[in-house]
């Protein structure tokens, strides 16, 4: 399309935006909440083909990804609060809800996830709360009391009915997260005012560059917590995370682009405004970061990865590279779906500009203070819930 | 006049006055005359109102005075707009120039300096809710704070409205904004606290060319009643959006979004 080359006629008429569009009304704290939303329900992958699908081999990995995932969803609600206008009226959403609209549904959805992904952490850990019941007074063993489903048995009996639990819970947790995430997809996917977010393949597009962006969280937290205690790092499990990882991009790329694609083959409505966005504003964030640098070069290394045998200290070491790029690449995708959508006035005529602010409560500061919140979270919840299987923690040097 | 009977009249004065100023007051008594005729002397029965808007872009010069109306009505924030008026230029290339400086608000008083090419068409064109019958943002309002009244206006209660946004991403026609004060959705209302007083809204009111023209679509006498219901072409716009529009445009051209 004209727009894309910049000829003279489309550079003349795409100068017109809308009053009311001049500001990005979704800025950096709605870019996260899909983020954090996402890692929850990658992470909690790792955790269901384990618990539920027997893949013994995410042993290692399997505690830690559902912490992970829990401390993430304690804070996937705070940038919707940093966000609104008046967060005192947030409670609205769960008393007096608007069936008709698709983000009343989201407390109901979080409050579900929430509650499951509890439980399931309880009974995994139920071995570790009755030897810290046996061990503390007072109000701690009040607590690890409630926390233990105030019960002290860990006959085999008891440990194979907790098994049956989790596997139940983990099975009811998977359509939990497949419609956690691919709701917030579908959040955007059903503005139809807007021509870039408005394809029934959002919610698929979410869903899986979720279960990227968590899977490859889970491996480079794995690695680098276990490289700065000295411990040594599970290859198998490493191997099938990575396995797993290069499914989930697959299909996640090929959704990416086929978006793209659809838009530019169909011809659709305002197609001219999707291309002459992505070539035009989003040219780097788009086509330079998201596509070439943090989706092109992670397929080539995973497909090497994948396809020829190579040592494993090198394999771990570019398991945690693809993996700081994928988590990257999200992120940015995020960015250019959430604010870059919102570039592009509805004047069909125009885009805005987007300038993030430091001090504003959806500013680069919130935005990092929000993003660390989790990983302290996850701190502290490691003081009580150990993150790895007591087998695993030998002081073995790398393998 | 002794000091004393001085203080004492300017302040039996200044009570009264204050009076004056806060005492509620109808429109009725402001004694205005009725603009939308059958809706002052009997109950407002809105479930059996219907309102139409209509605008007639032949008609639109460009002055700004329902921008203005609109401001001083209800005090718009400096960089929102419930309603603004775009001018549109048609080059003999073909190539359409649109801008809307401020919204439209100080008129539009001198041609644009920056087209090199010959014009050959000029037209305003002004933009409002477009109070859908479909309307999307009533659709995805999570908490129901925008509602559409069974008189068919598609309103914000900003008692309710959490400012998420959402209506705004929601509306084709970027009618919305959050208001910086308020921190909840806002946007014109057709002015319906005038309405309901038999009032027509204010840019209507203001308009020098009649080119906004409103009214009921319950009595057949009324103007907008007519033009809809006649032969000429009217018509809506992002028909595509499907969100059946009550704001109708009269001589759009096909480069108006």
């Amino acid at each position: 399309m004209d727009a894309a080359h910049g000829s003279s006629v489309v550079t003349s008429i795409a100068n017109f935006v809308f009053p009311n569009d001049f500001h990005v009304h979704w800025s950096m704290m709605i870019v996260l909440y899909p983020y954090i939303t996402g890692l929850v329900d990658g992470a909690f992958i790792i955790a269901a083909l384990y618990y539920l699908f027997d893949v013994k081999s995410l042993k290692p990995v399997a505690r830690f990804s559902l912490l992970f995932a829990l401390a993430f969803l304690f804070c996937a609600t705070l940038p919707l609060l940093l966000h609104l206008g008046r967060p005192e009226r947030n409670l609205n959403m769960l008393l007096t809800p608007s069936p008709s609209s698709a983000m009343a549904g989201f407390g109901y959805i979080y409050a579900v996830s929430m509650g499951v992904l509890i439980f399931i952490v309880l009974f995994v850990y139920r071995p570790d709360l009755v030897e810290l019941r046996a061990t503390s007074k007072g109000r701690l063993q009040m607590l690890y009391r409630v926390m233990t489903f105030d019960s002290v048995d860990l006959s085999e009996d008891a440990m194979a009915l907790d098994r049956k639990i989790i596997r139940f819970l983990v099975g009811i947790g998977i359509p939990i997260a497949v419609v956690l995430h691919g709701y917030v997809g579908f959040i955007f996917g059903g503005v139809k005012a807007n021509p870039t977010w408005s394809t029934p393949l959002m919610p698929v597009i979410f869903l899986f560059s979720a279960c990227v962006s968590g899977i490859s969280a889970v491996i480079l937290a794995y690695i680098v917590i276990r490289k700065i205690k000295g411990r040594s790092i599970d290859h198998g499990c490493i191997k099938t995370c990575v396995n797993t990882l290069i499914l989930f991009f697959i299909l996640a790329f090929t959704f990416e682009m086929l978006e793209v694609f659809s838009h530019s083959y169909l011809k659709s409505g305002y197609h001219h405004m999707v291309e002459g966005l992505l070539n035009g504003p989003l040219a780097n964030s788009f086509w330079l970061w998201q596509v070439k640098i943090c989706s092109v070069i992670p397929l080539l290394t995973l497909g090497v990865m994948g396809l020829i045998k190579i040592n494993k200290s090198l394999y771990n070491f570019l398991a945690a590279v693809v993996s700081a790029i994928l988590l990257l690449q999200v992120l940015i995708m995020r960015w250019n779906v959430v604010i870059g959508g919102q570039l592009m006035s509805k004047s069909a005529r125009g885009y805005t500009q987007f300038h993030p602010e430091w001090f504003d409560k959806e500013g680069i500061l919130a935005v990092m203070a929000v993003m660390a919140l989790p990983f302290i979270i996850l701190f502290v919840m490691g003081k009580i819930f150990p993150f790895w299987h007591k087998e695993s923690q030998t002081n073995v040097k790398e393998t | 006049m002794k000091r004393r009977s001085f203080i004492k009249q300017v302040l039996n004065g200044s009570i009264a006055g204050s009076l004056y100023l806060v005492w509620p007051m109808s429109a009725n008594s402001l004694d205005v005359p009725e603009q939308i005729p059958g809706i002052r002397g009997k109950e407002y029965d809105s479930l059996n109102r219907e309102f139409a808007f209509i605008v007639d872009i032949t008609r639109c010069i460009g002055c700004g005075s329902c921008c203005v109306a609109d401001k001083r009505e209800y005090d718009v924030p400096e960089g929102n707009y419930r309603t603004w008026v775009e001018r549109y230029v048609k080059g003999f290339s073909d190539t359409i120039y649109v801008d809307s400086p401020h919204g439209g608000l100080d008129g539009y008083q001198t041609p644009r300096s920056d087209i090199k090419e010959k014009v050959r068409d000029t037209f305003f064109v002004p933009k409002l809710c477009n109070m859908c019958k479909e309307a999307p943002c009533v659709q995805v309002c999570p908490v129901g704070a925008t509602f559409k009244s069974p008189d068919g206006f598609v309103l914000v209660d900003e008692k309710r409205c959490v400012g998420c946004s959402y209506c705004i991403q929601a509306c084709p026609y970027s009618v919305r904004f959050l208001h910086p004060k308020k921190k909840v959705a806002d946007k014109c209302t057709w002015c319906y606290q005038r309405v309901r007083k038999g009032l027509l809204p204010a840019c209507v009111q203001v308009c020098p060319t009649h080119a906004r023209k409103f009214g009921s679509m319950k009595d057949e006498t009324s103007e907008v009643y007519q033009i809809l219901k006649g032969p000429g072409v009217l018509t809506v716009l992002r028909k595509e959006m499907g969100t059946y529009p009550a704001l109708y445009y009269k001589g759009a051209r096909r480069e108006v979004i």
